[in-house]
């Protein structure tokens, strides 16, 4: 069963088509997201919906009926919005905000029946905004006010609510708590929900489908499982600096350029902070030994120069500690910041010993590792350093015949 | 729900607060002037036929009466077409004069007196009310041709200043070659002023007037949601496009009654709004409506009490008195709204 649906909608500006060929579809207690980079035209395809902008082509259907064929009333009893714009709201306290979203139903002169004051009060609970109701909406948090905006639109009983980026602005806190009452209402009362949104991990956790608006065409529809795999976020967001982690939905900056200048060993989540230490730092890095169902693993993807890696779930064996060993040798530095060792990772325990053997300096912390080196080395330091340059060469050959297998690298 | 009983006791002191003061200013008007009529014969004049016939019942019944009246009338309309066309352009600095709708009617007067006095003799004081009337809807109807293509308002409201300052203009170069004596009764007009209104002006101005203003009352559901802005209201089931027609119509026609039967009265329309917003706290056009009204009447009343006994005989422009108390109050909003937004 479908709510809402939109068949070969175009929109845009001016008589112009920014995106056409828009087919949507949202069942009733469906939470659906539109995503894509800024001034993709998210809010266009919402205010065409919300008919707020005239559509250029194609129909919008609600529960079967053709939308623009409805009147303002019935259209407004089943859609309700929560917008970006700014409201100066003058002397209107919060209850007068959420009130206004009785419009529909009163009567001539808009006056609030017991019913629609329940109604009121009920509304301004569920979004936790009791307390505010008597307060100046012009004097409440950012937070705050967004709640009231969607107690109002709570309030108008509609269908269908429409959200244009309701997270901007807000806090993590209140992300969470907007987002949360969005899916209790489409939970408990059926509500159909459209938002856009900025926050694509918060889009993948929320939404039972994801709409991708990439400036002139819909890229993609899809579960969010569809949709945060492969490449299709990177390509929306034309992420070609840093990383997304498609399955954290975390964010990583860009990777330090350059040959490895330490190797970290890392495992089981020690490795995280250290490489976005070192990414901070700028210090390029190689890091080892993860089995590929480590959590450091999937950062590493996104911020190492080099990863020595085993199959999941494997056990490391020696010739995984000689590879490990060599890319150790060739950054010519070690951080330690794995502290346990198990059965399965028992192996990369030496690296340490080796590398204190083979005298290359051993850090336990970030802080330790020596920031990365200005462009050109002062005189004093160059013939010191071409000396360590010599030594890592050596150490590097050495460990190579050990090792028979190639470095991995993504 | 304590603090909501609060808010309605605060809206009804005000209402009851401004009744007082309207009536206070009314037995004012009536009893300060330059013929000396104590208090006592003020209510004898007014409730019982003791003085039919002397000098005093004529002043009060004919001169001094019709004229609070329209004062008290026009100075509603000035505050509510002021607080509309402030919710139309959703900007608080703002009035029809600010758009130019005086400009307007003055330039066409000054044109019609100049052809008139030149080929058909003197021109009536009907003629005037009427051509001054179709000058400020002209003026204000090329405002709104400029609305339909441009939706930013801050621009719109920059259109009406221009337009307003072009009919400026035009009026000068019309005075400029004009005779002196073709041009007094223009002169006299742009001083601004609420006297010599008799019974029949006073009974068109009150149909016109409160006719607009049961209409504007009409509206206050629509008001209400339009205060959140034009996509709330339109998603509430509005229909923006024949509200925003009517609330200039009705602002225009209000504003333009003033103009026609006082001449351009100054700040009225700005300050009255906001002050009656400050006054009860709050912005519900169903409280703030006809406060405005009341209070514009009020404001109205004072300032032309002011501008006849301050320097009588000499009689002050309306306009120079609502200047000196409005202004202020434009001023300390500016500087309010820029402290805010800082």
């Amino acid at each position: 069963m479908t709510r809402l649906s939109t068949q070969n909608l175009s929109v845009g500006y001016n008589k112009k088509v920014l995106i056409g060929g828009i087919d949507i579809s949202i069942a009733p207690g469906e939470v659906v997201s539109l995503i894509g980079p800024n001034g993709a035209g998210k809010s266009t395809v919402l205010k065409s919906i919300t008919r707020q902008l005239e559509k250029l082509g194609g129909e919008i259907y609600v529960d079967g009926e053709n939308a623009a064929a409805l009147s303002y009333k019935s259209f407004a009893t089943r859609f309700s919005v929560v917008l970006t714009e700014r409201l100066k709201t003058e002397r209107m306290t919060c209850e007068e905000v959420v009130e206004a979203g009785r419009y529909p139903y009163t009567g001539f002169f808009g006056r609030l029946t017991e019913e629609d004051r329940r109604i009121v009060r009920e509304s301004l609970s569920m979004v936790g905004g009791e307390r505010l109701a008597e307060l100046p909406f012009d004097a409440v948090s950012d937070g705050q006010r967004q709640r009231i905006l969607l107690a109002r639109a709570i309030c108008q009983q509609p269908q269908i609510m429409v959200l244009d980026e309701p997270t901007s602005f807000l806090d993590i806190r209140y992300k969470i708590e907007l987002l949360s009452i969005l899916r209790r209402l489409a939970a408990e009362r059926g509500m159909s929900v459209l938002l856009s949104l900025h926050e694509i991990d918060l889009a993948a956790k929320i939404s039972d489908k994801i709409v991708c608006v990439d400036g002139d065409k819909i890229s993609a529809v899809g579960a969010p499982e569809e949709i945060f795999q492969g490449d299709t976020i990177r390509s929306l967001y034309g992420i070609a600096r840093g990383d997304y982690n498609l399955l954290f939905g975390s964010v990583e900056l860009e990777k330090p350029q350059g040959a490895p200048r330490v190797f970290v060993l890392a495992g089981g989540g020690s490795g995280i902070p250290a490489y976005r230490a070192l990414q901070r730092k700028n210090i390029p890095f190689s890091t080892g030994i993860l089995c590929e169902n480590d959590v450091d693993f999937q950062v590493a993807c996104s911020l190492a120069a080099e990863i020595v890696s085993v199959p999941a779930f494997a056990v490391l064996t020696e010739q995984d500690a000689a590879r490990g060993a060599e890319a150790m040798l060739r950054a010519g530095a070690l951080l330690a910041v794995c502290e346990r060792f198990g059965e399965a990772n028992g192996a990369a325990k030496p690296l340490i010993a080796l590398a204190k053997e083979k005298n290359i300096p051993v850090y336990t912390d970030v802080a330790q590792v020596p920031a990365a080196p200005a462009a050109q080395t002062s005189e004093s330091s160059a013939g010191e350093g071409s000396e360590a340059m010599a030594q890592k060469e050596r150490a590097a050959e050495g460990a190579a015949g050990a090792a028979g297998e190639a470095k991995h690298e993504r | 729900m304590k603090e909501k009983s609060k808010r309605y006791l605060r809206t009804e002191i005000c209402f009851i607060a401004l009744a007082v003061a309207l009536f206070v200013a009314i037995i004012l008007n009536i009893w300060i002037g330059s013929a000396d009529i104590s208090v006592g014969d003020v209510f004898k004049i007014l409730f019982t036929n003791q003085f039919a016939g002397k000098a005093a019942h004529t002043i009060v019944w004919s001169v001094r009466l019709p004229r609070l009246c329209a004062a008290a009338l026009l100075g509603g309309a000035l505050g509510v077409s002021g607080y509309l066309i402030q919710t139309y352009f959703r900007n608080p600095i703002c009035s029809p004069f600010e758009l130019g709708i005086s400009s307007g009617a003055k330039m066409v007067l000054a044109l019609f007196t100049v052809v008139i006095t030149n080929y058909f003799g003197a021109i009536s004081n009907v003629s005037m009310v009427a051509v001054a009337f179709v000058g400020s809807l002209a003026s204000m109807g090329v405002v709104l041709l400029c609305a339909g293509k441009t939706k930013n308002m801050a621009i719109l409201l920059i259109i009406g200043i221009m337009i307003g300052y072009i009919c400026s203009a035009v009026t000068d170069l019309i005075i400029t070659f004009a005779e002196e004596e073709e041009i007094v009764n223009l002169t006299f007009w742009s001083m601004g002023s609420f006297s010599g209104k008799d019974w029949n002006d006073v009974l068109v101005i009150a149909c016109f007037v409160l006719a607009c203003f049961a209409g504007t009352l009409l509206l206050i559901k629509p008001i209400t949601a339009f205060q959140l802005g034009e996509g709330y209201a339109q998603s509430m089931g509005m229909n923006v496009k024949l509200f925003r027609v009517l609330i200039i119509l009705l602002s225009s026609l209000l504003s333009a009654c003033v103009v026609a039967f006082a001449g351009p009265v100054s700040f009225v329309g700005i300050a009255v709004p906001h002050l009656t917003k400050l006054m009860f706290n709050s912005s519900k056009p169903a409280v703030v409506l006809p406060g405005t009204f009341l209070l514009g009447a009020v404001f109205c009343l004072v300032c032309d009490l002011i501008a006849r006994t301050l320097f009588a005989p000499t009689e002050l422009a309306i306009g120079t008195v609502t200047a000196i108390f409005g202004a202020p109050v434009v001023i300390a909003m500016l500087l309010k709204s820029r402290r805010k937004s800082a």
